[in-house]
């Protein structure tokens, strides 16, 4: 599914130049099950947000299906994350003034979807993760669990084929947290499609099929043994 | 989902949206108010011009008047002047001029307006003061005074500061064509109240129609006779002024070969009043009588006209032009400004909401499509309200009626006085009640600088948007 070869990113701070990501190199299988780890500042989100189409690299390629998004214009990038690219935020970045069933709708408005079949999909995506009694709520009148099923639903909706996470359960107690990572494993179970974690907590990382560690910009991967003794 | 996004947004921003709205909402209405004073103060100056110039009349000829074609109103009266009776002599003098500061011009101007290309009517009037000198002085006091002149007086008030009075009688009076059509003239502005006009068949006679005003004030009515120059004339018919002055252009008119012949002004006219065959027509046919009369002569548009009318309409339209027209740009500006500002504050404080749609595959043009959106929804809406603030301010004012006064004055504009100056003749002085008009284009002028205000809000808090990348919006709220 991704092929990254020689990823660099830098970004300028002022009169200072910070490097993000130095020289990455990984392959991603369809249906794989990755956590990346990390220091804060350690590059995690920023490898997120290229594999997400959201940014450019300063150097290298990163191959999504054999098209190369580091090459690719705003537009193309913008395509690839209506269709193929959903996301899960830590702070679940759901709209105020907008329903759970509306939040969720958002994320087919770009794929020109009519009306009625916009509204189908959207409680069946908010079925699925168990929230159609909640459909006409505003976030702020949802728990910060339910806010995140929300924001699962959305990324959801349009049937992406990876998803991607960046601290999905950092806002959430811990009884949440298994509720919201069992709910991903099983959709990607389900629908086997990629999931990528960025996470802090290594139980969540536990969880995965690949671990992979970021420190300064460096990307390592830990051995499956490894990542069974945790 | 535009339509439920923005009406959200819209409502749940609600003190930005008001703020936003009602800075829009005053600014429309001022520009509506500024528009419709505008309009009154314009129907009321032409009201004004009207009574003195007639309806239809697109362009004025006069001659630019000299100090000496003017004179000093002057009464002589010899020794053996007037008659003596008990002690007293009494003196009475009549006199019939052309107005004070009016030139007489020869009619072949007339005919040369009538033969100029883009006129449809032309016609010559005679303005003339028609001022009767009465007095009477002891004859103790009349050797010493032989040949002396009793000055006259701006007013026709009776002199009483001794055993001596003397008082003035003056009357306008207007020298008309009556052969030809009152279309075009003074006259096309008043209806016969009495009686009948003057027709051909009273050329040479010395008949007379009176304004209604100064034959209510002179009691006079048909049948009456005036006196002109020490000559009766009978009365034949009685016109009211059709314009909201309620004054026409003169107290007396005549036939104009009788005008002529009394003032000793022979073949000549005070103003040729011309139509143009269209409105279009007017500054070519203005060129072309300047070119055709020469530069002795001033001709004047109705545009120019308007320029002589005086007193608070003056006034009104002046701060309606400048001050309304300023106020109005300025209080828009600081509306539009208002909303731009609040548009892309509102844009920065929802960085991470468009942060997140970006990420979700929203395209920009979509984004600036709902920011657009939400600002030209404030805008109309602060137009709906403007419209309805302008139309109650309007219908206020009309209810209200607040007068103006008007003064319009046929003569050259020129001569020693300047334009405007003392050159006039046939003052019309009135009280116009002012009515403000309510207009669609006016309307449709304030719903474009409500959409425009909302799009130009738009477009910066679009501009702001655009700007905003997908990861970086949303790091810089990580």
């Amino acid at each position: 599914m991704y092929q990254l070869t020689g990823i660099g990113k830098t970004y300028k701070q002022g009169p200072r130049i910070v490097t993000a990501l130095k020289d990455v190199d990984l392959t991603i299988e369809d249906g794989d099950h990755i956590a990346i780890q990390g220091q804060t500042g350690g590059g995690k989100s920023t490898l997120l947000q290229l594999l997400g189409a959201l940014d450019r690299p300063s150097t290298g390629s990163i191959l999504l299906d054999g098209k190369d998004l580091a090459r690719s214009g705003d537009a193309e990038l913008g395509r690839v994350r209506a269709r193929r690219i959903g996301f899960v935020f830590q702070g679940f970045n759901l709209i105020p003034t907008l329903t759970a069933q509306e939040n969720v709708e958002t994320a087919l408005a770009p794929l020109g979807v009519g009306t009625a079949a916009r509204r189908r999909r959207a409680a069946e995506a908010l079925a699925s993760v168990g929230l159609d009694s909640r459909a006409s709520h505003l976030p702020s009148e949802l728990s910060g669990g339910q806010q995140q099923r929300v924001a699962i639903a959305r990324a959801l909706v349009k049937d992406p084929s990876v998803l991607l996470a960046d601290e999905p359960t950092g806002a959430l107690d811990e009884d949440t947290r298994n509720d919201i990572i069992e709910l991903l494993e099983r959709i990607r179970s389900e629908r086997g499609i990629t999931l990528v974690v960025v996470t802090h907590d290594s139980w969540v990382a536990r969880r995965a099929q690949r671990r992979l560690q970021l420190r300064a910009g460096v990307l390592t991967e830990r051995p499956v043994a490894a990542q069974r003794v945790g | 989902m535009f339509i439920t996004y923005l009406t959200r947004e819209l409502k749940n921003r609600r003190r930005q949206t008001s703020i936003v709205a009602i800075g829009m909402a005053l600014a429309i209405a001022l520009v509506i108010v500024v528009n419709a004073v505008a309009g009154g103060v314009k129907t009321a100056q032409a009201s004004a011009l009207s009574s003195v110039y007639g309806v239809g009349t697109d362009i004025t000829v006069t001659q630019a008047t000299t100090t000496s074609s003017s004179g000093t109103q002057q009464f002589r009266f010899g020794a053996g002047a007037g008659s003596t009776s008990g002690g007293t002599r009494s003196f009475n003098s009549a006199q019939l001029r052309t107005a004070r500061g009016v030139t007489a011009f020869a009619t072949t101007a007339v005919t040369k307006v009538a033969a100029t290309g883009g006129v449809k009517a032309a016609t010559g009037v005679l303005s003339l003061q028609s001022t009767t000198f009465s007095g009477r002085t002891p004859t103790q006091s009349s050797g010493s005074g032989a040949g002396g002149t009793p000055q006259t007086r701006p007013t026709d008030g009776t002199s009483a500061g001794g055993p001596s009075s003397f008082g003035i009688d003056s009357t306008s009076v207007l020298g008309y064509d009556v052969s030809a059509s009152t279309a075009v003239g003074p006259l096309s502005s008043t209806t016969l109240k009495s009686g009948r006009m003057l027709t051909a068949a009273d050329t040479g006679k010395n008949l007379a129609v009176l304004d209604s005003d100064y034959a209510t004030s002179a009691s006079k009515k048909v049948g009456s006779t005036v006196t002109i120059d020490g000559k009766a004339f009978t009365v034949v018919g009685i016109v009211k002024s059709t314009s909201a002055t309620g004054a026409s252009a003169s107290n007396v008119y005549i036939p104009l070969d009788t005008a002529q012949k009394l003032s000793g002004e022979t073949a000549k006219v005070t103003t040729v009043y011309v139509q143009a065959t269209s409105a279009s027509q007017i500054p070519a046919v203005q060129t072309a009588l300047q070119t055709a009369l020469g530069a002795s002569m001033t001709v004047n548009t109705q545009a120019g006209l308007a320029s002589t009318v005086t007193g608070s309409v003056s006034t009104a339209a002046t701060l309606a032009q400048n001050l309304g027209l300023w106020l109005s740009i300025l209080v828009l500006a600081a509306a539009f400004l208002l909303a731009v500002l609040f548009t892309v504050s509102g844009v920065t404080r929802r960085t991470r909401e468009f942060g997140t749609l970006k990420a979700i595959g929203w395209t920009n043009r979509r984004v600036v499509g709902q920011v657009a959106g939400e600002s030209v929804v404030q805008g109309l809406l602060g137009g709906a309200i403007g419209v309805a603030l302008g139309l109650a301010a309007i219908e206020v004012v009309n209810l209200l009626h607040p007068t103006l006064t008007a003064s319009a004055s046929t003569g050259a504009a020129g001569g020693p006085g300047g334009p405007g100056g003392f050159a006039r003749v046939a003052t019309s002085a009135a009280s116009i009640a002012l009515s403000l008009p309510i207009t669609a284009p006016v309307l449709g002028l304030a719903v474009a600088l409500a959409i425009l205000g909302g799009l130009i809000a738009g477009a910066f808090g679009g501009w702001r948007a655009t700007r905003l990348r997908p990861a970086a919006a949303l790091r810089s709220v990580a």
